[in-house]
């Protein structure tokens, strides 16, 4: 069976980012760019599944500028087999991402296709969602642990009360937490063997996907800064500001 | 236009972020309708037929729309969203689950995690866990959203007297099915709609040791939480963590105990009305977000603190 994956170039989760002052983007110019931390679980778990020879391939896909080679080396490195790069220079929003992957999904007819629950930088948990419904395919979100078996694949989803188990029919789109696994650290040598492995380049058209964006976004700005508070010398003196100046309590 | 609110719950109640994503659909403008598709869910659509401001309640009872399964809910949602301009549903894991579903198969884009209504087309979202906020304007036809609970008030859950009309069942997908679940049994407040909030991070080093911040929370009535790393380190269950990728909270009073404050974490609990810190090292960031930080070692402070309430 071969596996899908799909890796986002994302602003590293260490970077703390501000808005620019004219209010049109973030300012993420020479920032520290990664593969998106939910997308590292995906690939690893890829990579697992393809240990464990329950796996023939592994393809890495990303959609965007044309440095997220980068981050398709990275899962090649990590042990993806070969990568495609959707380029455009041109801002991709979910739903486009999501009709590029479908279209990706149709010529190489993948048995699973693994995504991250949510990219850090949009914050939007959506792309797997949508990309299942236009597969009509079963989908498995925020998933913590995954089994496949015959025809079926047995998820532990991560939810606001717990933990849901559900049996989903095969082939599927999942969207990894990241319990499910703690990635590898990439190697020197693995680093030097993904370069010769294949990565192919092709553009929204060649797919045939109208990708121009729906929403609008504008007046980027910091959000309301939290007034400096202060240091407190002892519990009670905490618990008398808590009474009588907070009065929370 | 109207606007069709998603309900989150649990046949026999409606969830609290059902309110707020009513009050959310009332600053959109029009009537509210509330869809409230579940098995055996006639409890629940009387309730919501209570909530102040709601006009109509569809309710569509079905074995198959048990347990909210995305495959079975979306083609209800698309169905009837047809005559409406907005659809709106909680962010909660249930609303995150399906409506990108819905936005799909619609063909729109989905606006995640609103936080504020600047007019029929226009919303606020914050993006970067939180460290900006912007503008988010949609064109399409049908807007399909997600609200934050916690930046709307709830609308009063009694006062209303709407209709409830049966809509027609659409055919279960066969695609998923639901096997079984394992909820973290509480009888402290839920941690999203709790007056007080006391979190607890990788500092406790074991399961055990968040004891103390059971007894801490038992004395306010609160409701306990974590941060990712004592998720992650097993001393918690996973729907404990609060944060970017968590749940968010915006308690009257968040105490944060042996953490650090990372901006994952922040992004969860920055909207708490008072803030109070304990940790042992003053240069951590989380006392740069406190109204009262104390300088301490929690395995002192705490049982100090339990015991002066
Ligand atoms: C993609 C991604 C998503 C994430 N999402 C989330 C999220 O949703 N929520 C979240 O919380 N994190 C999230 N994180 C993790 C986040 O980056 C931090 O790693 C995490 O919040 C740190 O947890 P902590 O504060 O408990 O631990 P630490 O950062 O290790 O802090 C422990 C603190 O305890 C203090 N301490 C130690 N001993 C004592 C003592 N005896 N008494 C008092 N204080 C003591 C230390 O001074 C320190 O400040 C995410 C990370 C990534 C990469
Ligand atoms: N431009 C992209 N390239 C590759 N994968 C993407 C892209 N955008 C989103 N994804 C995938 O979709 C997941 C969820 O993203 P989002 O819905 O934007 O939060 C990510 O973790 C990725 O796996």
């Amino acid at each position: 069976m071969k596996v899908l994956v799909a890796v986002k170039r994302v602003v590293d989760y260490n970077v703390n980012v501000r808005a620019k002052t004219d209010g049109t983007g973030a300012d993420i110019a020479n920032v520290k760019m990664s593969m998106n931390p939910f997308d590292e679980v995906a690939v690893e778990e890829a990579v697992r599944l393809k240990e464990a020879g329950k796996v023939s391939e592994i393809v890495a896909v990303s959609m965007g500028v044309s440095a997220c080679q980068d981050t398709i080396r990275t899962a090649l490195a990590m042990g993806a087999d070969r990568g495609i790069l959707v380029e455009s220079d041109t801002e991709l929003q979910s739903l486009a991402v999501a009709k590029l992957l479908k279209a990706l999904v149709d010529k190489e007819a993948p048995g699973l296709v693994l995504l991250g629950k949510q990219a850090i930088d949009d914050d939007s948990n959506q792309t797997a969602q949508m990309l299942a419904a236009l597969l009509g395919w079963a989908q498995g979100t925020f998933i913590s642990k995954l089994e496949l078996g015959d025809g079926k694949a047995t998820v532990i989803r991560e939810v606001d009360g717990g933990l849901e188990t559900d049996s989903l029919t095969m082939p599927t789109v999942i969207s990894v937490d990241l319990r499910l696994n703690e990635p590898r650290f990439v190697k020197l040598p693995n680093i030097m063997k993904a370069k010769k492995k294949p990565l192919e380049v092709i553009k929204p058209d060649a797919l045939g996907v109208d990708t121009s964006p729906r929403l609008v976004y504008s007046n980027y700005r910091e959000p309301p800064a939290r007034k400096a508070g202060i240091k407190v010398p002892d519990v009670a003196t905490l618990v008398d500001k808590l009474k009588n100046e907070a009065k929370v309590i | 236009m109207s606007v069709l609110v998603i309900a989150e719950h649990d046949n026999a109640t409606i969830k609290k972020a059902t309110l707020s994503t009513v009050t959310a659909a009332s600053k959109i403008g029009g009537d509210v309708h509330v869809l409230v598709a579940g098995k055996g869910c006639q409890s629940a659509a009387d309730a919501a037929a209570k909530i102040a401001g709601v006009s109509k309640v569809l309710m569509a009872d079905a074995p198959h729309y048990n347990h909210e399964l995305a495959e079975n809910i979306a083609p209800l949602v698309v169905k009837l969203a047809s005559g409406y301009g907005h659809v709106l549903t909680p962010a909660t894991t249930m609303g995150k689950n399906f409506m990108p579903r819905v936005a799909a198969l619609l063909d729109v884009a989905q606006i995640s995690e609103i936080i504020a209504v600047e007019s029929a087309d226009t919303f606020v979202r914050p993006i970067y866990a939180g460290n900006v906020f912007v503008n988010v304007q949609s064109k399409d036809a049908i807007k399909v959203i997600t609200v934050r609970a916690t930046s709307f008030d709830a609308a009063a859950a009694e006062g209303g007297s709407a209709a409830v009309e049966s809509v027609e069942i659409t055919p279960a997908a066969g695609l998923s099915e639901y096997l079984s679940q394992e909820l973290t049994k509480s009888d402290r407040p839920e941690l999203t709609s709790a007056r007080v909030v006391i979190a607890g991070g990788r500092a406790l080093g074991s399961s055990e040791n968040f004891k103390l911040l059971d007894d801490l929370a038992d004395k306010l009535g609160a409701a306990v939480g974590a941060t990712r790393a004592a998720v992650d380190a097993g001393y918690v269950p996973n729907d404990y963590q609060i944060g970017q990728t968590g749940k968010v909270i915006a308690p009257e009073l968040y105490v944060g105990i042996g953490l650090s404050g990372a901006i994952q974490h922040l992004a969860g609990m920055k909207d708490s009305k008072v803030i109070v810190c304990i940790n042992k090292d003053e240069e951590a960031p989380i006392f740069q977000v406190s109204d009262y930080g104390l300088v301490g070692d929690l395995f002192t402070v705490v049982p100090e603190l339990t015991k002066a309430l």
